[in-house]
């Protein structure tokens, strides 16, 4: 066998092992009883460490592999870390919440797995075609996730609508990547930025398709307007998934966007960056503002979801600035890694609140948190805090770090229509806080030793990684986009 | 470069046209004489039983998902069959991992009894 393969293999190897695990799991869960599913769940988790120790034994190199369909730098390394870690907390929060609201199956373990690796591959793919097979890889265990729950019916109809809308959206990127290959003669990444630098591309075909490719990731993403799956998809799959979803298909998303924009697309960023600013200020603006008028916790945290899309694609838009593109892509993974730490804190606490028949969702359930369960309510309004930006929360830091990479690219106004918009949700998240403390009520908590060390581990990680966010901020900046 | 094209645009008209002038020349011209027997959906065939649209048990649908599965294997293994010299060792290795993937989904579907029938 020629010895780039061997090469190209290597630099995969995560992946591998990751789906050769599930594959194995898969086989493995058919012999385990179902009143000890807990046994996949730790295997599936066992597979997630064993990934990341193969990533983390080969970090700082950098490698191309399949003649340039992959590129495993710091970059896809970062994400696949953060990924992987999303992972393990998404199994914690899953494995006592699916087993009482009795849907625990092992095929579920097996596809969150199948979509990580989907998710990892988003990072790498450094080939048009291989960012549509990566996302195809990750959406559909996902749509399949979304309604695990049967025959709860909105579970049902989360999955069916998750999955007709992601088609769709698939439709747009696959048109998008056609005409760009109509525009340069290639769908690598490389190979499109040397046809450009030589000058032979077709400009209009070229900003049509990186149109199309922005609607298409921005369906993944949830940003608006391609934002209406969102609610109905997070409220109708079961919290577990709903808390893995947010993070690990926001950090595909917006890795692929990021690879995708940054190396490929400079060239058309006249034209883009309008389109960026307004998309970004539209999400941000929606997300927020149609927050506030929710009463149930889990559609109030999809449209937080969708304003921190909003957030995170707001650091997209001077991208093609060359000095500030660095820290648009280190802002970015920030945030992510910010938004990735509340949100699995945030959703413990749901979970740990959530009861059968889907009660204990409405932002009433949460009255007496505060005195009853003290603990727990300290977790959710630490998680509260930083998804509104306050120090010391690492949400507060990366905001800071978005907000400057924007004032740096020259959109006062869209960050000014940042700070604003993060006024408005203090309103809502703080209203959820006030709830917990002020109001009088007796709160049902499930107790379960995982929910809580999610809860508390990511809401002292979010406070702690704030104090020291030196590391992480210089991680972040490290993790730069190779294109050779 | 448009013109390029111009060959299969007029071939799409002649075409369409000719298709539409012989179906309206036979309805103008041909002679109808309808009659019990022959406006039936099969004419000459078995008597029709009931409407086309009947409910049918589900086990078909997953019968039919395991069909495309298993299928698809088939048209990948057909162009490997042709090009299996030119491939080598590279190539049998490659299609006994793809087999091997085939086959976990396989023993999946067996031991969660998709295959039987009650």
């Amino acid at each position: 066998m020629p010895n780039d393969l061997w090469l190209s293999i290597g630099a995969i190897l995560p992946i591998i092992v990751l789906a050769v695990w599930a594959c194995l799991l898969l086989l493995v869960d058919l012999f385990i009883p179902a009143q000890r599913k807990g046994w996949t769940a730790s295997l599936a988790a066992v597979g997630l460490l064993i990934t990341l120790a193969v990533i983390l034994s080969r970090l700082g190199q950098s490698q191309s592999g399949f003649g340039g369909m992959v590129m495993v730098d710091n970059f896809a390394n970062f994400l696949s870390i953060l990924l992987l870690a999303s992972g393990l907390a998404a199994i914690a929060l899953s494995h006592d919440y699916l087993q009482r609201t009795g849907i625990e199956r092992g095929e579920y373990y097996v596809l969150l797995l199948f979509s990580i690796s989907g998710m990892m591959l988003m990072g790498m793919a450094s080939d048009l075609i291989m960012v549509f097979l990566a996302l195809e890889l990750l959406s559909i265990p996902l749509y399949v996730l979304a309604g695990i729950a049967v025959p709860r019916l909105n579970s049902e109809e989360a999955a069916i609508k998750y999955f007709l809308l992601g088609a769709f959206a698939s439709g747009f990127l696959v048109y998008g990547t056609a005409l760009v290959y109509g525009a340069s003669g290639s769908t690598s990444i490389a190979k499109i930025v040397q046809v450009i630098q030589a000058g032979q591309h077709n400009l209009t075909l070229l900003l049509a398709g990186a149109g199309l490719i922005l609607v298409g990731l921005g369906f993944k993403v949830a940003v608006a307007p391609f934002h209406m799956w969102t609610p109905d998809v997070y409220q109708g799959a079961p919290s577990s998934v709903t808390a893995f979803m947010a993070v690990g298909a926001k950090a595909a998303g917006f890795a692929a966007l990021l690879r995708i924009f940054v190396l490929a697309f400079p060239v058309v960023s006249l034209d883009m960056t309008p389109v960026l600013w307004s998309v970004a200020a539209l999400t941000m603006i929606l997300g927020n503002f149609v927050a506030i008028a929710q009463k149930n916790i889990k559609r109030l945290l999809a449209y937080s979801s969708i304003a921190h899309a909003g957030y995170i694609l707001m650091a997209l838009t001077p991208y093609g600035q060359s000095n500030v593109s660095a820290d648009s892509v280190a802002s970015a993974l920030f945030y992510l890694v910010a938004y990735a730490l509340t949100n699995f804190a945030a959703w413990a606490v749901v979970i740990a609140l959530e009861q059968a028949d889907e009660r204990g969702l409405e932002l009433s359930d949460y009255a007496g948190l505060g005195r009853k369960q003290p603990a727990l309510a300290a977790a959710m309004t630490v998680a509260m805090l930083s998804f509104t930006g306050v120090p010391p929360t690492l949400g507060f830091v990366g905001k800071f770090f978005l907000f400057r990479t924007v004032i740096e690219g020259g959109f006062i106004g869209l960050a000014l229509i940042g700070v604003l918009t993060s006024l408005v949700s203090a309103y809502y998240y703080l209203r959820v806080v006030v709830i917990m403390y002020m109001q009088e009520g007796e709160p049902v908590v499930r107790r379960d030793g995982w929910l809580y060390a999610t809860a508390f581990v990511s809401s002292i990680g979010v406070v702690a990684l704030s104090i020291f966010a030196g590391p992480l901020i210089a991680l972040a900046s490290r993790a730069i986009l190779n294109l050779f | 470069m448009l013109f390029d094209y111009l060959p299969i645009i007029v071939l799409i008209i002649i075409s369409t046209g000719l298709a539409g002038i012989a179906v309206l020349l036979g309805h103008l011209l041909g002679p109808r004489r309808p009659t019990l027997r022959k406006s039936v959906p099969y004419e000459s065939g078995m008597r029709p039983i009931g409407p086309g649209a009947r409910r049918m048990p589900v086990r078909f649908y997953l019968i039919a998902v395991l069909f495309i599965l298993f299928d698809i294997e088939i048209i990948f293994f057909l162009p490997w069959a042709v090009v299996f010299k030119k491939l080598g060792l590279f190539g049998l290795v490659e299609m006994f991992i793809f087999i091997a993937i085939l086959l976990v989904g396989y023993v999946y579907a067996w031991k969660k009894g998709a295959l039987e029938w009650e």
